[in-house]
């Protein structure tokens, strides 16, 4: 089988490199993301802290929560792992299988235990 | 990098094919699948917590009041601890991230300046979910189910190898209802701990002083999960940084393999993220 490892020219994946000036754009876009992901994190804990579950507010809140760590695992996927660098194909190849499969795995799950959840509650355990 | 994925590709590197699909190397891509394959797992575990937390609200414990400690510290820190092992881990990814951005420049010394850090990050992370486990199992001083089936909580830790009369200042805190505590001390104290039917303190298998047994069960195997994800990273990166050291990608012409190993440690921070959500905060 041929080697995937050797390099024979500049122009595939393996053999990307780019000077020193093209190095600094790209960290400087590491650090905007860095900065955002602590930005991100401590405003979660914070909320976490002083917005109690079980008041008004919490479901606000909560769903917070979820839109924040969506933002923040777009930013490591997209960025940090260079997933938006990617070919079109390659990155729905990744993503599409959670589009369809972990949206009706959540779904099924959630209507299933709210389901339990009230017999419990009609019946006691 | 950038624009990588987008050029044409010699013949001479393609597959055994002939082709090359997606533009990407086979290692590269097959270390992609893994982890498609390995966040479905994960994604499994965290919806099985979800259906038990639907399952049984009320009795499920929440985030903040079971994580409020801090190392060398006493007093009341809710979720801070949780907080400082997110930021080691995403700190950790920044490295791995500008080790991978030195790989494609070639720069052996930067590889292994940022490489470096990452696997000393990861031995952090390590360290304090180590921590973490051991708080959660020791706990506090607990409860115990007394013999007219009533919940009483202790207002003293009796040491290993100790009872209750050699306890100075044993007391003990039954809840009847939402307002009214009543505290026992002294002697009387005492005679009901020595009637209890069983002593729950900190965590275990069977049963924690938390909430429902599960909640153990699933902190156990969610965060354990994960934190063998640092631990096989941690070493993988160590595999690498010494094939750095060596001179290995030097020679070889490029450093795809501290790329490859970036994505596996990226991915094991997306984990956390999303272990820190649904297990801590919500």
């Amino acid at each position: 089988m041929e080697r995937d490892d050797l390099i024979v020219n500049d122009s595939y994946s393996l053999n990307a490199t780019h000077d020193a000036e093209h190095g600094k754009a790209i960290r400087k876009k590491i650090y905007f993301v860095t900065i955002l992901l602590t930005v991100i994190t401590t405003v979660e804990v914070l909320l976490g802290i002083y917005i109690k579950q079980g008041t008004d507010l919490w479901p606000f809140v909560k769903w917070s929560f979820i839109v924040m760590t969506l933002v923040k695992a777009a930013y490591i996927v997209g960025v940090f792992m260079h997933l938006k660098d990617e070919r079109k194909s390659l990155r729905y190849v990744i993503l599409i299988p959670y589009l369809i499969f972990v949206l009706y795995l959540i779904f099924i799950g959630i209507t299933e235990s709210n389901a339990i959840n009230d017999i419990w509650q009609s019946y006691g355990e | 990098m950038a624009g990588e994925a987008s050029k044409a590709i010699d013949k001479t590197v393609l597959w055994g094919g002939g082709r090359s699909p997606f533009s990407v190397s086979y290692g590269k891509m097959m270390m992609w699948f893994f982890l498609v394959s390995d966040a479905l797992t994960f994604t499994g575990l965290l919806v099985a917590y979800g259906f038990a937390r639907h399952a049984t609200t009320g009795a499920w414990p929440i985030g903040e009041e079971v994580f409020h400690s801090m190392p060398f510290l006493s007093g009341h820190f809710p979720l801070l601890y949780v907080a400082l092992m997110t930021f080691i881990l995403i700190i950790s990814s920044v490295t791995m991230v500008l080790a991978v951005e030195a790989g494609h420049r070639l720069d052996d010394k930067g590889v292994i300046k940022w490489l470096g850090l990452t696997i000393v990050g990861g031995f952090f992370f390590l360290g304090s979910q180590a921590w973490e486990w051991s708080h959660f199992i020791h706990g506090t001083p607990g409860y115990i189910i007394a013999a007219d089936q009533g919940k009483y909580y202790l207002t003293e830790e009796i040491p290993h190898g100790m009872t209750a009369a050699d306890v100075e200042g044993f007391g003990l805190v039954a809840n009847f209802g939402e307002d009214t505590e009543v505290e026992y001390s002294g002697q009387k104290a005492i005679d009901i701990y020595n009637t209890r039917v069983n002593h729950v303190s900190g965590a275990n298998l069977t049963e924690n002083e938390y909430g429902p047994p599960q909640y153990g069960g699933f902190f156990f195997f969610i965060t354990g999960f994960h934190g063998f994800h640092v631990f096989s990273g941690v070493l993988i990166n160590i595999i690498v940084f010494i094939g750095v050291l060596k001179g290995v990608y030097r020679r070889r012409g490029h450093y795809e393999m501290v790329e490859k190993t970036g994505l596996y440690w990226h991915f094991v921070d997306l984990v956390w993220v999303f272990v820190f959500t649904f297990f801590y905060l919500i």
